[in-house]
């Protein structure tokens, strides 16, 4: 038996939707920013789309966040729930963020320009019981 | 003499489904069909331009001319998401800009039948959580992390001007939806031809609110083709073909700058406005001087940012150009008479085609009962997200 075979597999109690999400005891979301021009990118990037340097920085982005833009998505593909309010915010230190709005009674309460602040929450079990971490906005 | 492109010919299918026919049928019509209109055979022709989203691989532009004739003159498959009819368009106006050509024929056809909802994959359960692309997810992320879907990233592009200027809402975004299937009553060539009242639109469906059922663009199938021509040999044709020439004041295609919010929600702002930036500069016209404007209302949202995209409006003025009628065919700059991609339809290669085939129809006065009377300029706007702009800027030949 190899040295490998005989470790054992660690199944992750949790995993984040994305790479970019944080999660643990502080969870937040987290962009590669470029060293130079400040650019925040949520994937990696093999150099800035705005300046065309290559060294980033990984930066916290902001949890508080305004809503920019939104919309209430009715029909969507077999499987996903709805209504649900899909949103754009643009977080306190100028990053914007695509995401639902989440926690509202009433889609309708969704206002153009309201206060939010970054949340999380589950959203599936694999059958290893790894449960899925996703990230979204609340009514501040 | 100036080495200006025209218009020599063009046509296009009615807009609806052909579920008898192929789309290589769908575009051999169209082809035949403009080289006629233009008084000119496929022997005439130096190059090719073909395009077509969804059966991009399948060389169309060849499959094509193993039904109307067989040349061996070059051919550009071309594929650039929405904007591809535009951007069939564009590559035989360099060709000849280039002096390789001399006339080219360029189509744009789509068969795309009852597509339904276009992005947004299903939900799949995942038996076990892997990270996987460029983000890392472990799961679709469609309805967690915001929509993907056409509806619903266009709701948020048309919410945002909402957000920014005053006097923009549900209602504004409708009238958009209520003008162009008006329009399209007058459009034999439509795809769909029922005006629907206010109350008919706002009580639709809501696909992605604002966006209501009345206020998405179909798909379906149809085909369009322009024949293009130098001036120097527009010039040697009878003096009947040249009036009837429209010519081609500016031909731009631009994509995304780079802007903050650009990795999360498509910006069709920036690059429009680029775009027509510099079409009004290389035409030396500007919106005040357009007759009629054939833009990309995919979604109702689309059509009003792109109002001020254009410059059609004040700067944030689109709610209340829209309010006062500027838009409608009566009104200070008619936009979509045909019918717009909302009831016209959007066969997505066909549609940067169709609307060069609408505004030249009515520089040439031949527009039936929906002509503009009088029209000298319009222009032709399509974004095909990702992103793709693409502006023509048309103008009647001198009489």
């Amino acid at each position: 038996m190899t040295e490998e075979a005989t470790e054992a597999v660690e199944i992750p109690t949790q995993l984040p939707i994305v790479e970019y999400l944080r999660i643990g005891d502080d969870p937040h979301l987290a962009a590669n920013e470029c060293t130079n021009c400040q650019a925040r990118f949520f994937d990696r990037r093999n150099a800035c789309a705005k300046c065309g340097r290559e060294e980033f920085t990984s930066v916290r982005v902001a949890d508080d966040a305004t809503l920019r833009s939104f919309s209430i998505v009715y029909r969507a593909a077999p499987g996903i729930p709805v209504p649900y309010v899909s949103a754009i915010v643009l977080t306190d230190d100028g990053t914007s963020v695509r995401a639902n709005v989440v926690g509202l009674d009433d889609p309708m309460k969704a206002e153009l320009g309201m206060r939010l602040r970054f949340t999380t929450f589950s959203c599936g079990t694999d059958d290893n019981g790894t449960d899925c971490v996703a990230f979204g906005y609340a009514a501040a | 003499m100036s080495d200006a492109v025209w218009v020599l010919g063009t046509s296009m299918t009615r807009f609806g489904r052909y579920p008898e026919l192929d789309a290589v049928d769908l575009a051999s019509r169209a082809c035949m069909d403009a080289l006629a209109d233009g008084g000119v055979t496929i022997h005439d022709m130096d190059v090719m331009g073909a395009g077509t989203l969804f059966q991009a691989q399948t060389g169309m532009g060849q499959r094509v001319q193993k039904q109307i004739g067989q040349t061996g003159i070059p051919v550009y498959n071309v594929t650039n998401a929405c904007a591809t009819g535009a951007t069939a368009i564009r590559t035989v106006y360099l060709s000849i800009k280039a002096g390789e050509a001399q006339m080219g024929l360029a189509f744009g056809v789509e068969q795309m039948g009852k597509m339904g909802l276009l992005r947004g994959g299903a939900k799949a359960e995942e038996k076990v959580f892997e990270a996987a692309g460029r983000y890392g997810a472990v799961t679709g992320v469609d309805g967690i992390l915001g929509t993907e879907t056409m509806p619903g990233v266009f709701a948020q592009a048309g919410m945002e001007y909402a957000c920014d200027y005053e006097g923009v809402g549900f209602e504004q975004f409708a009238r958009v939806a209520y003008k162009n299937h008006q329009h399209s009553t007058l459009n034999p060539l439509a795809q769909y031809r029922k005006e629907f009242s206010m109350e008919e639109i706002m009580g639709s469906p809501v696909q992605s609110y604002p966006n209501t059922l009345l206020m998405c663009c179909p798909t379906g199938d149809g085909a369009a083709a322009v024949v293009l021509i130098s001036e120097e040999r527009l010039r040697s044709m009878p003096t009947e073909v040249q009036k009837r020439a429209v010519k081609i004041s500016a031909s731009v295609l631009t994509s995304d700058p780079w802007v903050e919010s650009g990795q999360v929600q498509p910006d069709i702002n920036t690059l429009t406005r680029n775009a027509a930036a510099k079409a009004y500069e290389i035409a030396g016209v500007g919106p005040e001087d357009l007759d009629l404007v054939e833009l990309h209302d995919c979604f109702a949202t689309a059509e009003l940012v792109h109002y001020d995209n254009l410059g059609l409006c004040e700067p944030g003025g689109a709610g209340e150009f829209i309010d006062s009628g500027g838009p409608f065919r009566d009104g200070r700059t008619p936009v979509n008479v045909s019918g717009g991609l909302i009831s016209k339809g959007h066969p997505i290669g066909a549609t940067g085609v169709a609307n060069v085939y609408e505004v030249t129809t009515h520089l040439r006065g031949e527009a039936g009962d929906r002509q503009i009377e009088g029209a000298k300029v319009g222009l032709t706007h399509v974004i095909g997200l990702g992103s793709a702009c693409g502006i023509h800027i048309l103008e009647k030949a001198a009489a």
